[in-house]
């Protein structure tokens, strides 16, 4: 079984958002990394770049295949994790905590309530 | 569903217990990784790994002119190929692209296996038997009688060794004996997929499940783990080994992916010659070279190869090198720059990243542990 933090908010596509604030950090989750397998780059943009909600912002690779990120809110993004230039395998490792990918300033923090709480997102998996 | 319909080799019921992930590949549900695609890889560069590739078809040629029959098919020369030993060849067709690229082991003067690629084997079978007339010889497709398990890494003859009665010591790269293995009657070959030391272990279906789990625990204590169809890719590719449906396909010839040692111009007639032969007289007009990426990103099959901002060709393979670790790639491109030194880019979904032609093998193993090189 896959690990799902009661607190935090997700996607359909396998993003996981934890409010904080007016901001939201981003990153795939334990579901996600391990359907993936083992990441080996983290293609995200720089700060500053303004994402919208549900459109891609990023890819991330595994061995065997590529996937997009989509952002489940829009804003501008004002941290991205840099570590994961040199570490794609924290993702893998942490995908919760240091595999964290980006961090958005939400511009319609009414955007979260289109997302899934844990159970509705654990129940999307076991489709 | 979907699912259903895929085939499944007689290791299938083993998989989960020991925590594969299958994927659909070539018709059949096969196993992509166990633990981890970078740890399997590792595992068998430095130690051992178990792959179930019983997948892969066999055929049985059989007869008088058996002999005749695979030369006139094949590119590569079974002229001295001996009973023991295996040959690796491309099967092409009349235009001089690869029908599939395949092993052909010589059991008798007058009977050969034949192991084609599991996606191909009703193709196969559908050009042997088409070309079959006139020669005396009977065609029998043992594919589903037969499990394939790949014991491949530096440790492998040490491991194998241990449930077997034949001298591996004295059995040489491309050499096959037939004899058993954890008591189980076997084909066992030096042959494999990797770029390291290792053996193919052709067995009967009912047999593989019990060979596959007693090895596994008797390789352990020398990291001998499963491996899976994820980590055989990126080892045949750092190895610069082709794979069908990438480097090769119906309209890629053996010459323009770097197999004109498997074709033997010299011998006498066979499938494909005349085109074969024009290929070499006229030059070629494309290549399969090595890349390494100098920006970031990983080539994957079918992005677009440039030259100073023009299409030159395609990634036909394409991965982040475990060993290496670097995004590396094969790719076909114009013959002209396909020589090492080459500055290319490759389109990363709409971004042009900086590329390198490079010598491949992308990676060997150090020569001292290199069995002699397979016939060519």
């Amino acid at each position: 079984m896959s690990h799902v933090p009661a607190e935090l908010k997700y996607s359909k596509e396998h993003e996981w958002v934890k409010v904080e604030g007016n901001q939201a950090r981003i990153g795939i989750t334990d579901f996600a990394q391990d359907e993936l397998g083992d990441i080996v780059f983290v293609e995200l943009p720089e700060v500053g770049t303004e994402v919208r909600a549900n459109e891609t912002f990023g890819s991330v690779e595994s061995v065997k295949t590529v996937s997009d990120l989509f952002a489940p809110v829009s804003g501008k993004i004002v941290q991205v994790n840099g570590a994961l230039q040199d570490s794609p395998e924290l993702v893998n490792s942490a995908p919760y905590e240091d595999g964290w990918m980006i961090v958005v300033e939400m511009s319609d923090p009414g955007e979260l309530d289109a997302l899934l709480d844990a159970a509705a997102y654990t129940a999307h998996t076991a489709e | 569903m979907r699912m259903a319909e895929l085939r499944k080799t007689p290791l299938y019921p083993l998989y989960k217990q020991y925590g594969a992930k299958t994927v659909e590949f070539g018709g059949w549900d096969m196993p992509v990784q166990f633990s981890s695609i970078l740890f399997e890889h590792d595992s068998v560069r430095q130690r051992a790994g178990l792959f179930d590739v019983s997948h892969m078809g066999e055929f049985l040629v059989t007869g008088r002119d058996a002999r005749a029959f695979l030369q006139y098919m094949l590119t590569n020369d079974l002229s001295r190929l001996e009973s023991g030993m295996a040959m690796y060849s491309p099967l092409a067709n009349e235009r001089g692209g690869c029908v599939d690229d395949v092993l052909v082991y010589c059991l008798t003067s007058d009977s050969y296996m034949v192991v084609v690629n599991a996606g191909n084997i009703e193709k196969d079978w559908t050009w042997l038997q088409h070309h079959a007339d006139g020669f005396s010889v009977s065609l029998d497709n043992r594919s589903d009688a037969t499990a394939l398990l790949a014991l491949q890494g530096p440790l492998s003859e040490r491991i194998l060794q241990k449930v077997t009665p034949a001298d591996l010591s004295a059995l040489k790269y491309y050499r096959f004996v037939q004899s058993r293995v954890c008591n189980a009657s076997a084909l066992v070959s030096r042959t494999g997929y990797t770029g390291e030391d290792g053996f193919e272990l052709y067995l009967r279906p009912e047999d593989a499940a019990d060979v596959w789990a007693e090895l596994l625990s008797l390789g352990e204590p020398d990291g001998l783990v499963p491996c899976g169809l994820g980590a055989r890719d990126t080892l045949r590719l750092e190895a610069r080994l082709p794979l069908y449906g990438h480097e090769l396909t119906e309209d890629i010839s053996p010459l323009e992916a770097g197999l004109g040692a498997f074709v033997k111009l010299d011998k006498g007639d066979f499938v494909g010659k005349s085109a074969l032969q024009s290929q070499k007289l006229h030059g070629l007009r494309r290549r399969v070279a090595g890349i390494v990426l100098d920006g970031r990103g990983i080539p994957r099959q079918g992005y677009s190869v440039l030259h100073q901002g023009r299409t030159v060709g395609q990634v036909t393979s394409g991965t982040m090198s475990p060993t290496l670790k670097m995004p590396i790639g094969l790719v076909l491109v114009e013959a002209d720059l396909g020589s090492v030194g080459t500055e290319l880019a490759v389109d990363i979904r709409g971004k042009q990243v900086a590329a390198k032609v490079v010598k491949t093998p992308f990676y060997k193993r150090s020569a001292g542990e290199n069995p002699a090189s397979p016939q060519s």
